[in-house]
C-alpha cells in the first residue's frame, strides 16, 4: 500500500474518531435527542473495507452506522443536522441516528433491526446482478445479527445465486449487553460462511491495515464476479451499546477488559506505524488533526442553525412522491 | 393438489358479474394475472418474478405458468425463507428493481412481516422522502377442503394497521390484471391478496395494458334497500345474496372497494346516504378485522344517514377447523349474507 493511501485510511479514522468524540461532547446538552450509537474503537473497519468502495457501490449498516457512512463519505453537516432533529438533515429529520441514507453514495437505506440490514443488501446485489450493473455491495452488521435467522437466509441465497456481495461482521464481542459466549457455542463467526460454499476471512478489526489488505482482496474478488465474501472482524466498543457513556459504571462491562482494548486504540496503531515509516509526522498529525476538528465544528454550527422541519410534515413521506 | 379443483367447481358456477368495460374476450382470474405479469415483465427491465414454485408445472394455479420460459433469469424460484425474501425485495426494491414476489399461501406471510412492517413500510418515510419500495408481494388464499388454521387465513387486516403499505384484493379478473399492472407501477409496497376461488372466475379482460387507480372501488351492482360493502371472494357471495334477495323484493347494492388502503370512501358514503343501511362482509376475523375498521373509519361520517346498526358478515373469532362440519359453522357465504340483510332491514 502506498502513503497516499496509508494517509487517507488515518485520515478518515481519525475523523470518524473526532466526529463521535464530539457526539460524546454535545449528547448532555439534550439537544441531540436521537439514540446515538458510537464506534468509537471502532474505526479502523469502516476506513478500511471502504477505501475499496466507490460512489456507486452500495453500502448497508446498522444503528451502528456513523463510522461506515462517513467513510462512504456522507456529509458531516447532514448528518449532524439529522442528529438534532432538523429539516436540512440527512432524512429530514425522519430518521435520526439510526437510519442514515444517502442515496447518491450508495446508502438506500439504514435498519436498526438487528440483521434487518442483511436481506436488504443481498436484494441490492440481486438487483446489480439482474441488471448487469458494475457494483458491490457491502454490508456491515455486528455479531448480535449473526444469532438472527434472515442472516442463514441471506448467505444461502446469496451463494446461491453468486451475488457481488461482502458481509463485514464487526465482532466486538457484545450484543448489547449479552456476551458473544453466551449467545453462541462456538467463536467461529467467519467459519460460517463456509457452509454455504462463501469465502470466510477473519482478522484483526483493530488494525486498519490489515483490515485495508484483506478487505482490498475480497472487494476485488467480488467485483470480478466471483460470489460472496465474509470478513469478520474482530474489534470492540469502548462506549455502551447505546449513548455516549462507559457501560463500566452500570456494570455491564468489567473496567479492566474495557481498558485493555482501549490499549488496542486502532488509532494509535496505526498512528504509531505512520510515525515509525515516516509516513505522517508528529506535526502533520496535528495539523490533519486541527484541519478535521474546524470540519466537525462547521458541521455542528450548520447543524444547529438549521430549521426544525413543521409538524405539519409528519404524515409527509408516508407513501413515496406525497 | 386435486382439492383445490374440487373447491373452485364449488365457488363459480353461472353468475354476472359486473366487472367493467367488455370487449367479449373472457379471461380467468388466473389467466389475468399471468396475462398481466407477462406484460409487465415484458415492457419492464426491472420487473422481476420470484416465489417457491414459480416456475414448477403447476406455475402458482397456472397464474405463472412458464414466465420463466419467457423470461430467462427474471423468473425463478426460491428457498423457503418468507423474511429474507422480503428483505430481497425490499433492498431490489431500493436500488431501482420491480420486483414481485409470491406466497402460494398467505399464511406463510407471517414469516416476513419484520421486513414488511419493520421495513418495507417504513424506509420511504424514515429516509424522508429520498428512497422508494416499488414491489408487489402477490398473495394467495385458500378455504375449505380441510385446509384448516395454517393453509386458510386472509390477514389483510394486518397490513391496514401500518402505515405505508397498500393493499389490494381483486375480485374479478378484469380486477385482477389491471390492479396488478398498476400495483407493478406503484412506487410503493403493495401488498396483493388473491383468493382461490376466484381463480377459475372468467370476466371480459382486455388484450391490451390497463390500470385500475388504488382507491377506486366500484358498484358491482347497484341497489336501493341495503349498501354491502364486499370484498374479494365476498363479493361473488353478495352477488349470489343479491340474486335470492331480489326474488323477495329487496334490493342490495354491492359495492367492492377493490383496495383497502387507500381506500374509497366517498364511493361507501355515497351509496348508504342512498340506502341508509350498510353491511360490510369479510373474508377475515370480526375482532380488530377489515370490517370493524372500515365501520371505524366510516361511522361518524354516515351516522347521520343510518336507519339501523352496521351489519357484520365475518368469521367467528376461532382458528379455521378442518372437519367439514365444522367449516360449516365457520365460513360465511351468500346465506349468511341473506340473513344480514334482512335482520338489517327488519
Amino acid at each position: 500500500m502506498d502513503n497516499i493511501s496509508i494517509r487517507q485510511i488515518y485520515q478518515t479514522c481519525l475523523i470518524i474518531r473526532l466526529f463521535e468524540e464530539r457526539v460524546v461532547a454535545l449528547y448532555p446538552e439534550q439537544k441531540m435527542r436521537t439514540p446515538v450509537h458510537l464506534c468509537l474503537g471502532q474505526e479502523a473497519i469502516a476506513a478500511g473495507v471502504c477505501f475499496h468502495l466507490k460512489l456507486k457501490d452500495y453500502l448497508f449498516t446498522t444503528h451502528r452506522c456513523h463510522g461506515h457512512c462517513i467513510a462512504k463519505g456522507v456529509s458531516l453537516r447532514a448528518m449532524m443536522a439529522e442528529f438534532y432533529g432538523k429539516q436540512t438533515g440527512l432524512c429530514s429529520g425522519k430518521g435520526g441516528s439510526m437510519h442514515l441514507v444517502d442515496p447518491e453514495r450508495g446508502i438506500v437505506a439504514t435498519s436498526a433491526i438487528v440483521g434487518g440490514g442483511i436481506p436488504l443488501a443481498v436484494g441490492a446485489a440481486l438487483s446489480v446482478k439482474l441488471k448487469k450493473e458494475k457494483r458491490v455491495v457491502v454490508v456491515f452488521f455486528g455479531d448480535g445479527a449473526v444469532d438472527e435467522g434472515v442472516f442463514y437466509e441471506s448467505l444461502n441465497f446469496a451463494a446461491l445465486k453468486k451475488l457481488p456481495i461482502l458481509f463485514v461482521c464487526e465482532n466486538n464481542f457484545y450484543a448489547t449487553n449479552s456476551t458473544q459466549e453466551s449467545r453462541q457455542p462456538l467463536d467461529n463467526i467467519f467459519e460460517r460462511a463456509r457452509i454455504f460454499g462463501i469465502p470466510g476471512f477473519r482478522c484483526d478489526g483493530n488494525d486498519a491495515l490489515k483490515v485495508t489488505n484483506l478487505a482490498g482482496r475480497l472487494v476485488a474478488k467480488v467485483r470480478q464476479q466471483k460470489g460472496p465474501m465474509l470478513l469478520e472482524c474482530r474489534t470492540y466498543r469502548w462506549k455502551g451499546h447505546v449513548g455516549p457513556d462507559c457501560d463500566s459504571e452500570k456494570g455491564y462491562r468489567p473496567k479492566d477488559e474495557i481498558d485493555a482494548w482501549i490499549r488496542k486504540c486502532p488509532l494509535k496503531k496505526l498512528e504509531k506505524y505512520c510515525l515509525k515509516k515516516r509516513i505522517l509526522t508528529i506535526e502533520g498529525i496535528e495539523e490533519i488533526r486541527l484541519k478535521l476538528s474546524k470540519e466537525i465544528d462547521e458541521a455542528v454550527e450548520w447543524a444547529q442553525e438549521g430549521p426544525l422541519p413543521l409538524k405539519a410534515d409528519v404524515t409527509q413521506n408516508v407513501t413515496y412522491g406525497d | 393438489m386435486p382439492w383445490t379443483k374440487v373447491a373452485v367447481d364449488h365457488a363459480t358456477g353461472e353468475l354476472s358479474m359486473n366487472a367493467g368495460p367488455g370487449n367479449g374476450r373472457l379471461l380467468t382470474y388466473g389467466a389475468a394475472l399471468r396475462e398481466a405479469q407477462y406484460q409487465a415483465l415484458k415492457r419492464d427491465d426491472r420487473v422481476f418474478l420470484m416465489g417457491e414454485g414459480v416456475d414448477d408445472s403447476g406455475g402458482i394455479f397456472g397464474s405463472t405458468l412458464n414466465l420463466h420460459k419467457d423470461f430467462k433469469g427474471r423468473v425463478f424460484d426460491t428457498p423457503i425463507a418468507e423474511n429474507a425474501l422480503t428483505g430481497f425485495i425490499n433492498g431490489a426494491a431500493l436500488t431501482g428493481s420491480r420486483p414481485i414476489l409470491v406466497h402460494m399461501r398467505m399464511d406463510f406471510m407471517l414469516l416476513s412481516f419484520d421486513q414488511i412492517l419493520n421495513h418495507a413500510a417504513k424506509l420511504c418515510y424514515m429516509s424522508g422522502g429520498r428512497v422508494r419500495v416499488p414491489w408487489v408481494v402477490r398473495t394467495l388464499v385458500g378455504r375449505g377442503w380441510g385446509s384448516a388454521a395454517q393453509h386458510s387465513q386472509s390477514l389483510h387486516a394486518f397490513f391496514m394497521h401500518m402505515p405505508g403499505i397498500k393493499i389490494v384484493m381483486p375480485s374479478s379478473a378484469y380486477d385482477a390484471k389491471g390492479l396488478l399492472l398498476a400495483s407493478i407501477a406503484d412506487d410503493n409496497p403493495v401488498v396483493f391478496v388473491e383468493h382461490r376461488w376466484l381463480y377459475d372466475l372468467k370476466t371480459d379482460v382486455p388484450k391490451d395494458e390497463y390500470l385500475i387507480p388504488l382507491g377506486k372501488g366500484f358498484v358491482r351492482k347497484s341497489g336501493k334497500d341495503v349498501t354491502v360493502v364486499a370484498l374479494s371472494l365476498m363479493v361473488l357471495e353478495s352477488l349470489k345474496a343479491a340474486d335470492s334477495l331480489k326474488k323477495e323484493g329487496i334490493d342490495i347494492e354491492v359495492i367492492d372497494p377493490r383496495t383497502l388502503h387507500p381506500f374509497d370512501e366517498e364511493i361507501v358514503i355515497e351509496s348508504v346516504k342512498k340506502t341508509g343501511r350498510l353491511i360490510i362482509a369479510d373474508q377475515g376475523w370480526k375482532s380488530g378485522g377489515a370490517a370493524e375498521i372500515i365501520a371505524g373509519r366510516l361511522c361518524n361520517k354516515i351516522r347521520p344517514y343510518l336507519k339501523s346498526d352496521i351489519g357484520f358478515v365475518t368469521l367467528p373469532d376461532a382458528p379455521t377447523p378442518s372437519s367439514p362440519a365444522l367449516e360449516e359453522g365457520f365460513y360465511r357465504n351468500a346465506r349468511d349474507i341473506v340473513s344480514c340483510v334482512k335482520e338489517t332491514l327488519r
